[in-house]
């Protein structure tokens, strides 16, 4: 018996089996530990829709609500800046906003249902800073023909009135706008879509 | 069994406690090999008798690693990562925990000290070709701890869950949401929620106090044994175990211990001096080791005004902003240029074969990907990049004292450009710090990319046999 020489094949095989399975048996473990990082059940549970009362937003202002944990603006603007984002669309790289940035309602010229009503995700489709609003049309540092709209301090880009993104900007997209639809003449509900919409 | 075998240990010039010591030891060592260790790497480690002051580095970088786990243990006991708390117990930390001021600042002095040691302790190797052969591999594990630092690093600025930390980290995970295809799902998985919050804290502490440092401590193993196996580097580049005497000692060498860590001590003492200075009279750094918006606490609806990394990620960070969309047309230019060299000027088929392959797979995805993915890749590549010093080096000497005057300029100038870019990375952005930044990165990239070319073209000057003063 000890004088038998072992089975090459045999052994071979074996070992591939064994590493196989073993190796199978590792990967099968490791997924519960990647799995544990996914949102839990209870992020995913939260991010109720925001109710939102605009009668005291003055034109020309912007207010600011918590919405799945991100910044929802709405702005009331005025009809000089409505004429900016329909005269600025030389400057933004998606003036049609062809990408699918926004719920279908508010694919149009001022990106909004109603016109003067803007109402956007306050996160800069870059790397996700919060943008901040320079409504003044003067010259900024970053622009020196700026016509108003939204500067991220981060990475330096530039949104229109409409929440376009300036042409050659880091940041890809327009700012999204988030699902939300009218209760009343004054009071939108954010993260639920207009009905028949 | 070999270990009982063991000769009993001499202990000289212990007095008195000779015979009672010398017996504790011999009993030691005959169950773990204490005696054989301490000769491998203290006693009877010869190291080239020629360093000069770019070599207390290394040493400095472990003593500032046990600094920080000690004082990190410390913060553990009195820290609460959880978004609702945790901003608030830092400040505890600071106001009410007897000494709790002193262990907080230093730790967060400690991680800029670690990152400035680990920057000299890189361009030493950068300066003496210690990445060559044979030390390729002390070379990688060093890479790999730096990446690991920096992780650690980022991990450890959400902690105190100021603004600078909760904004710092949303930038960061959003390069990942910048990735094709996986992109949005692997930056939500890295948060562990569809924001950054409570879940991306807490999994964030846990990196920080427990998974990095292990790996952290197992690769400084990895790095000084692979040190240990080959031997140290020297200013002169030269190997000092081609000269050994009859009993086999390299002729040029000093045992570490005594010498070097008598040499290391004086480093150890010059570097607390300066780290108490700091640590006493400006701990923040005005703002670049602790940044004033940290101050406030994190607030997900408003991004402060100017955000930057802490300064050892800002050579970095200006790549990642130096990619714009006009700016992959000058990319594109570059691979093409690249590409063209490669063919023309490579004696290596493979190498040609490679350019013909990647080149204008580079290039078609460089039109299909936006430009954010791009300033994400390069940011990563720049970071990496000094994994291939070992094999982009092809100068026939290792040591920049013997190199020509192109290796000499480009190692200049890459230094400056380093330290420029840091700081247009600190700053906010304009038009000049954008077109600065991109030079800065062209040039970064030159750096590397053109290396095994300069470095074959220069005439050296003649190597010596032995190391000299």
């Amino acid at each position: 018996m000890a004088e038998q020489q072992p089975d090459k094949g045999r052994r071979c095989m074996l070992v591939a089996a064994s590493a196989v399975a073993g190796g199978a048996a590792t990967v099968a473990a490791g997924v519960p530990f990647v799995a544990s990082m996914f949102p839990s059940e209870r992020a995913k549970a939260a991010g109720a829709p925001v109710e939102v009362d605009i009668s005291q937003l003055a034109p020309g202002e912007r207010m600011t609500v918590e919405w799945r944990g991100k910044p929802v603006w709405i702005v009331r603007r005025t009809p000089e800046m409505l004429d900016t984002v329909k005269k600025g669309t030389d400057k933004v790289s998606d003036p049609t906003s062809q990408k699918t940035q926004q719920p279908a309602y508010a694919k149009n010229e001022t990106r909004s249902i109603k016109p003067e009503i803007l109402v956007l995700e306050g996160v800069c489709t870059h790397l996700g800073c919060s943008p901040v609003e320079k409504f003044q049309a003067k010259a900024e540092d970053f622009a020196a023909d700026w016509k108003g709209g939204f500067y991220c301090p981060c990475h330096g880009s530039l949104f229109d009135l409409a929440g376009r993104v300036y042409k050659n900007k880091p940041a890809p997209d327009n700012l999204k706008v988030p699902p939300h639809s009218y209760l009343a003449d004054n009071k939108i509900l954010i993260g639920v879509d207009t009905k028949g919409a | 069994m070999a270990a009982t075998k063991k000769e009993p240990v001499v202990v000289s010039g212990a007095g008195p406690l000779n015979a009672p010591l010398g017996g504790l030891l011999t009993w030691v060592d005959q169950r773990f090999p204490l005696v054989s260790q301490w000769k491998d790497h203290m006693s009877e480690y010869y190291a080239p008798k020629n360093f000069n002051f770019w070599y207390y580095f290394g040493s400095l970088a472990l003593v500032i690693l046990v600094l920080q786990i000690v004082t990190g243990i410390f913060l553990t006991m009195h820290y609460k990562p959880s978004a609702a708390e945790a901003f608030a117990s830092v400040e505890y930390i600071m106001r009410d925990v007897p000494g709790g001021w002193l262990i907080r600042y230093m730790h967060s002095t400690g991680a800029s000290a670690f990152f400035l040691v680990i920057y000299l302790h890189m361009f030493r190797g950068l300066l003496y070709g210690s990445y060559r052969a044979p030390r390729e591999l002390i070379w990688i594990f060093g890479m790999v701890i730096y990446l690991a630092l920096m992780a650690e690093a980022f991990f450890g600025y959400l902690l105190p869950w100021g603004q600078m930390s909760f904004w710092g980290a949303q930038v960061i995970i959003n390069l990942f949401d910048a990735l094709p295809i996986i992109g949005p799902d692997l930056s939500t998985w890295v948060r562990g929620d569809f924001v950054v919050g409570d879940a991306t804290l807490n999994r964030f502490f846990a990196f920080h106090v427990i998974a990095l440092p292990l790996a952290i401590l197992g690769l400084v193993a990895a790095h000084i044994l692979a040190l240990h196996e080959v031997g140290s580097n020297n200013p002169d580049g030269v190997e000092i175990k081609e000269h050994k005497n009859e009993k086999g000692i390299p002729v040029d060498g000093i045992p570490f211990f005594p010498y070097y860590v008598v040499k290391d001590a004086l480093g150890v003492a010059v570097f607390a001096a300066v780290f108490c200075a700091i640590l006493f009279f400006a701990p923040e750094m005005g703002g670049y080791f602790l940044e004033y918006n940290n101050f406030v606490p994190a607030d997900p609806l408003k991004t402060p005004s100017h955000i930057a990394p802490v300064w050892y990620f800002t050579p970095y960070y200006s790549i990642l902003r130096a990619v714009t969309e006009d700016f992959i047309w000058v990319l594109r230019a570059g691979v093409v240029a690249y590409t063209l060299l490669i063919l023309f000027t490579s004696r290596g088929c493979l190498s040609k074969l490679l350019a013909v392959a990647i080149a204008p797979v580079v290039l078609i995805a460089m039109g299909v990907i936006e430009a954010k993915v791009w300033g994400v890749v390069l940011m990563g590549v720049a970071s990496m990049i000094f994994f291939l010093m070992p094999w982009l080096d092809k100068s026939p000497v290792k040591s920049i004292r013997y190199k020509g005057k192109l290796s000499r300029w480009a190692l200049t100038i890459f230094t400056v450009v380093f330290l420029v870019l840091g700081y247009y990375g600190t700053q906010s952005v304009t038009p000049a710090g954008t077109l600065i930044s991109q030079i800065g990165s062209l040039i970064y990239f030159a750096f590397f990319l053109l290396m095994p070319w300069y470095t074959q073209m220069e005439q050296t000057l003649p190597v010596p046999d032995r190391v000299t003063t």
